[in-house]
């Protein structure tokens, strides 16, 4: 699914690797959090599998593809096999919630016939069925991050990547979160999350990577958060 | 590809950003309509060529009795000279598609003609006006053929071009239409300018959209088009104002005040108009979605 090899990155502003040579696998299927304190490169692991960057060295591999010798048209349909949800919801506020779902196919040309058929259906699977005709800012914080997952899962991607999902939301929110990305998990997408929140971590015990000023510093399944090295 | 989508996307771009929209629009149409206006300037000097190159003709002035031009110093024309110059210009058709010879008589006849209510004409008799060969070109422009041929030839006092007249005045006109284009290439840079800065602020503006449309997959066709889309509509619209004032330069400044005023001239015609119009909105179109393609290359970039 996810291959690094000896990948490194720096930026052209900084003299300090974001990456440095990580090498790692992540099979299909499987649910991984990426942790790690800020600044540590988890931001860049998941841009460079988005192929938002391309690594200085070392190989890239998301879904069978080596993404550095991706040519640019061909990125649109890298990302629509990966789904992908954020710490801030990225929503567009003055479109309802069956909208902005809707927003994701419409930009890649999908028929409205077949948009008014998976919407509610994938709205139900995040628990917003009675809420579609709402606004994002008539919803609590939960509800905007289940839109946003909506939205991510909705082409029901291979992969889904969260970068701190749950990071403003309070603990009981989050859990009801995480247990959605677990269903969505256990209905066969491999998922990426990147989080701070070490109870979850320590729930979930689900395969934990774990980055320090770019470097992997633990690869672990059945992890926890704060494991003392 | 979902029209609809596009279509409603395009509309509220240009709403949302109504007032670049209408300055796009205004300084589309003023920098078209002037390179219009230049181009018409470029057509109508074609038209006065067609027009007055058909008539003129170059005149070969024969020596007369006292003529002080140094060809002429053996005295008046004679017949055997005449003759000669004659057949010279017969030998250069087809360069010379006619030749007429006007006698002191019927020299002196059309200048009588000319000046029939002025006084000057008591004091003139037919022996003091020269007799010439009148000659058409089939090409005025080969003049110097002409004049090389025959200038300073013994029995020739002068060899006049009428063409070397207009030509003044033909320059003054294309000085004016590079006038005009000058400005209209100027405003035209300002135009495309201000598309660049137009749609820097709408791929800003729309940020957000833009950025959730690359993250679900969108190709960077879709992104660009309601942009590209949006910068063509509003330049279609000022050029399609800029043809509006083109019509009322022609209908009314040509038509009404310039056409009634100098009728011994030909003016351009609305096939000039025809043949202009759309030169000014595919210029319009295409320089605005060349602007706005190479801006979003770099704003809306995958």
């Amino acid at each position: 699914m996810i291959l690094f090899d000896h990948v490194s990155k720096t930026y052209a502003s900084q003299n300090r690797p974001a990456l440095d040579d990580v090498s790692l696998e992540i099979e299909k299927g499987e649910f991984v959090f990426l942790v790690g304190p800020s600044g540590s490169g988890k931001s860049t692991f998941l841009r460079l599998v988005l192929r938002e960057e391309r690594p200085n060295s070392g190989q890239v591999w998301v879904l069978g593809k080596e993404l550095d010798r991706l040519s640019n048209w061909k990125i649109p349909s890298l990302r629509r096999q990966i789904g992908t949800v954020f710490q801030d919801f990225r929503l567009l506020p003055n479109k309802s919630v069956f909208e902005n779902v809707a927003f994701a196919l419409e930009v890649i040309g999908k028929p409205r016939s077949h948009i008014r058929k998976v919407v509610p259906e994938v709205l139900e699977v995040v628990g917003l069925e009675d809420k579609m005709e709402r606004r994002p800012d008539e919803l609590s914080g939960g509800e905007q991050q289940r839109v946003a997952i909506a939205r991510a899962f909705v082409n029901r991607p291979m992969l889904l990547i969260a970068d701190e999902p749950t990071g403003n939301l309070d603990p009981n929110t989050s859990v009801g979160i995480m247990k959605l990305l677990d269903r969505i998990n256990r209905l066969g997408t491999t998922v990426i999350m990147s989080t701070h929140d070490s109870q979850i971590v320590d729930q979930m015990r689900r395969r934990v990577i774990e980055l320090e000023t770019g470097h992997l510093v633990r690869d672990q399944s059945r992890g926890v958060y704060g494991y003392a090295r | 590809m979902r029209a609809t989508f596009v279509t409603s996307e395009v509309g509220a771009g240009l709403r949302r950003n109504l007032t670049m929209t209408f300055a796009v629009i205004i300084t589309v149409a003023v920098s078209l309509a002037l390179f219009g206006v230049s181009l018409l300037v470029r057509a109508q000097v074609t038209t006065m060529q067609d027009f007055w190159y058909d008539k003129v003709e170059v005149s070969i002035f024969l020596c007369a009795r006292g003529s002080d031009a140094a060809s002429c110093a053996s005295g008046a024309v004679t017949a055997a000279q005449r003759d000669q110059i004659r057949a010279d210009l017969e030998s250069l058709r087809p360069l010379v598609e006619e030749v007429y010879y006007e006698s002191k008589e019927e020299a002196f006849e059309r200048f009588r003609e000319q000046f029939a209510n002025s006084p000057i004409v008591e004091n003139v008799t037919a022996e003091a006006l020269p007799e010439s060969f009148r000659v058409k070109l089939a090409d005025p422009t080969q003049y110097d053929v002409v004049a090389s041929a025959f200038a300073g030839r013994p029995g020739i006092e002068q060899v006049n071009d009428q063409r070397q007249i207009l030509d003044k005045f033909f320059a003054l006109l294309n000085g004016l239409q590079a006038v005009a284009l000058i400005i209209a290439v100027v405003m035209l840079v300002v135009t495309v300018l201000l598309i660049v800065n137009t749609m820097r602020v709408a791929a800003f503006s729309r940020r957000r959209e833009t950025g959730i449309m690359r993250l679900v997959g969108a190709s960077n066709f879709y992104i660009q088009l309601p942009f590209l889309l949006e910068a063509a509509v509003a330049a279609a619209l000022g050029g399609g104002l800029a043809v509006v004032g083109l019509v009322a330069v022609k209908s009314f400044v040509i038509d009404r005040v310039l056409a009634p005023s100098f009728q011994f001239t030909a003016f351009v015609g609305w096939d000039a108009v025809v043949a202009i119009a759309p030169i000014l909105l595919v210029t319009g179109v295409a320089l605005s979605s060349v602007a706005a393609f190479f801006t979003l290359r770099k704003y809306l970039r995958v």
